[in-house]
C-alpha cells in the first residue's frame, strides 16, 4: 500500500472522531446553559418575592405592630438572601431563600390572629402576589431540577463523560424544597 | 407451586408494577374551549361560553380555556394546574397569551392559571380579586354558570389588548470556544498537505466541511395561528405558575 494512504487513514478516523466530539461538546454546553438559564428564572422569582416584602412588612405593621420579632426576622433574612445572591453561589443563595421561606410562613401564621388585617384589601392583594410568587418559584425550581437532571446525566454517561472530564464540566446541584416549605402559606378568607 | 411461592410471586409483581402515581392525570387537550367533566353545565351554557371565548380570541388572539373536574384526588391544585397548562399549551406560541380557569367541584377550589404573556395584564392580585369578588360568591349560591361567565368577563376585560413579549429567551447562544474552528482548519490543512505530498488527489481540496454552527433548537418557530373554522387550535403558550387560587 502506498505510504500516503497508511498515514491518511488514521488521520481520517481522527478527523471523524473530532467532528463527532464537537457535537457532544455542543450538547454539553447547551445542556449546561439550559440549567443555568433555569436557575436564573428561579432567582428572578425569588427576587420578585423579595420585592414584595417591604410592602408586606409595612402593611402587617399597621395592624400588628406588636409582632416585631417575626417582622424583623423577615426583613433580616430578606437582606441576607440578597447578599447570598450577590455572592453568586447557587447553594448559598438557595439556602438563604429557604430561610426566608420559613420566616414568611411564620409571619403568615401570626397574621391568622388578626382578622382585621386579613380582611384588609391591600393585604389580600399582597397575599395573592406572595402566593403567586411562591407558586412560580416552585414551578421554576422544578424546571431547574429537570434541566439539571438531564445535564448531570449527560456528563456522567458514556460519550459525554469523556469530554466532561477533559473540559471540566461539573455536576450542578439539585434543589428540593423542604417539606412544608413547598406550599405557599395559604390563608383562608 | 406452593403457597409461599405464590405469595412471593405476588410480592415480586407488586414491586415490578409501576407504583400508582400520586399525581392526578391530566386529560388530553380537548376540542372545545370549555370542558366540563362533571355535568355541571348544560349544553347551551357550554355553547354560550365557547362562543364568547372564540369571539374574544378572534379579536385579541388571547386563548382562554375552562376545565371543570370532579376532584383532585389528593393532588395539589397548583401542581395539577401547571401540569395541565404545560400539556395543553393554551395561548399562541411566542405570545404565551393563554389563560386556564380550573374548577374542582368536590374540593370547592379553583384557580386562574395565567400564561407568561398575560402576567402583566392579569397580575396575581387581580386574578385573586376576580376569584373572590366575581366567581366565588356566585359559586357559593350554586350559580356555576353565572360565576364562570362573570369570571371570564372580568378576565377578558383585564387582558384585552395587552400582551407582553416573552420573558424567557428560547434562543440560546451556543458558545463555541475559539479553538474549535482553529482545530478544524488544522485538520483540513493536514489533509491537504498530506494529499499534496502523496502527489495524488484523493478528494477535491475544498475545505468547507459540512459543519455549521447549530442555531438554537426551537428557532423562532413560526407560531401556528389557528383560528380555522371555529376549531380550537394554536397552542404553544408557556406558563410559569402565574395566577391565583381560591375556594368557595
Amino acid at each position: 500500500m502506498n505510504k500516503a494512504v497508511i498515514i491518511l487513514i488514521p488521520l481520517v478516523i481522527l478527523g471523524v472522531l473530532i467532528i463527532g466530539a464537537f457535537g457532544i461538546y455542543n450538547g454539553l454546553v447547551s445542556a449546561q446553559e439550559e440549567a443555568k438559564t433555569a436557575w436564573a428564572q428561579v432567582e428572578n422569582q425569588y427576587q420578585r418575592r423579595a420585592d414584595l416584602i417591604p410592602n408586606l412588612v409595612e402593611t402587617v405593621k399597621g395592624f400588628a405592630a406588636q409582632e416585631k420579632t417575626v417582622l424583623e426576622e423577615v426583613t433580616r433574612l430578606r437582606s441576607q438572601w440578597g447578599e447570598a445572591r450577590q455572592s453568586g453561589d447557587i447553594g448559598k443563595s438557595f439556602q438563604a431563600a429557604q430561610g426566608l421561606d420559613s420566616a414568611l410562613s411564620r409571619l403568615m401564621l401570626v397574621v391568622e390572629r388578626y382578622p382585621e388585617l386579613k380582611s384588609n384589601q391591600n393585604f389580600m392583594k399582597l397575599q395573592d402576589q406572595l402566593e403567586g410568587t411562591e407558586n412560580r418559584v416552585s414551578v421554576e425550581r422544578r424546571r431547574y431540577n429537570e434541566a439539571v437532571l438531564s445535564y448531570n446525566r449527560k456528563i456522567r454517561t458514556f460519550p459525554g463523560a469523556l469530554l466532561a472530564g477533559i473540559f471540566g464540566f461539573e455536576r450542578l446541584p439539585l434543589f428540593e424544597a423542604e417539606a412544608g416549605a413547598k406550599k405557599a402559606p395559604q390563608v383562608k378568607f | 407451586m406452593s403457597k409461599r411461592k405464590i405469595v412471593l410471586l405476588f410480592v415480586l409483581i407488586a414491586f415490578i408494577l409501576p407504583i400508582p402515581a400520586e399525581a392526578l392525570e391530566v386529560p388530553p387537550r380537548p376540542e372545545g374551549r370549555v370542558t366540563d367533566r362533571t355535568g355541571t353545565l348544560n349544553r347551551q351554557e357550554i355553547a354560550a361560553l365557547e362562543n364568547k371565548l372564540e369571539a374574544f380570541e378572534r379579536e385579541t388572539t388571547n386563548q382562554i380555556a375552562v376545565l371543570i373536574i370532579p376532584s383532585l384526588e389528593e393532588d395539589s391544585l397548583e401542581d395539577f394546574s401547571i401540569r395541565l397548562a404545560e400539556k395543553w399549551k393554551i395561548g399562541q406560541r411566542g405570545k404565551n397569551n393563554g389563560i386556564i380557569l380550573l374548577i374542582v367541584k368536590q374540593e370547592r377550589k379553583l384557580r386562574i392559571e395565567v400564561g407568561y404573556g398575560l402576567e402583566g395584564a392579569l397580575p396575581d392580585a387581580l386574578a385573586g380579586s376576580i376569584i373572590r369578588d366575581e366567581i366565588a360568591p356566585r359559586f357559593k349560591e350554586g350559580q356555576f354558570y353565572g360565576g364562570i361567565d362573570a369570571g371570564l368577563k372580568a378576565i377578558m376585560a383585564a387582558t384585552k389588548g395587552e400582551y407582553r413579549p416573552t420573558k424567557r429567551n428560547p434562543q440560546r447562544s451556543q458558545g463555541l470556544p475559539l479553538w474549535v474552528p482553529l482545530l478544524i482548519m488544522l485538520v483540513f490543512g493536514f489533509f491537504m498537505v498530506m494529499s499534496a505530498r502523496g502527489r495524488k488527489r484523493y478528494y477535491h481540496s475544498g475545505g468547507s466541511g459540512g459543519w455549521t454552527t447549530g442555531g438554537g433548537y426551537w428557532g423562532g418557530g413560526g407560531g401556528s395561528f389557528g383560528d380555522s373554522g371555529g376549531g380550537f387550535s394554536g397552542g404553544g403558550g408557556d406558563f410559569g405558575g402565574g395566577g391565583a387560587s381560591g375556594d368557595w
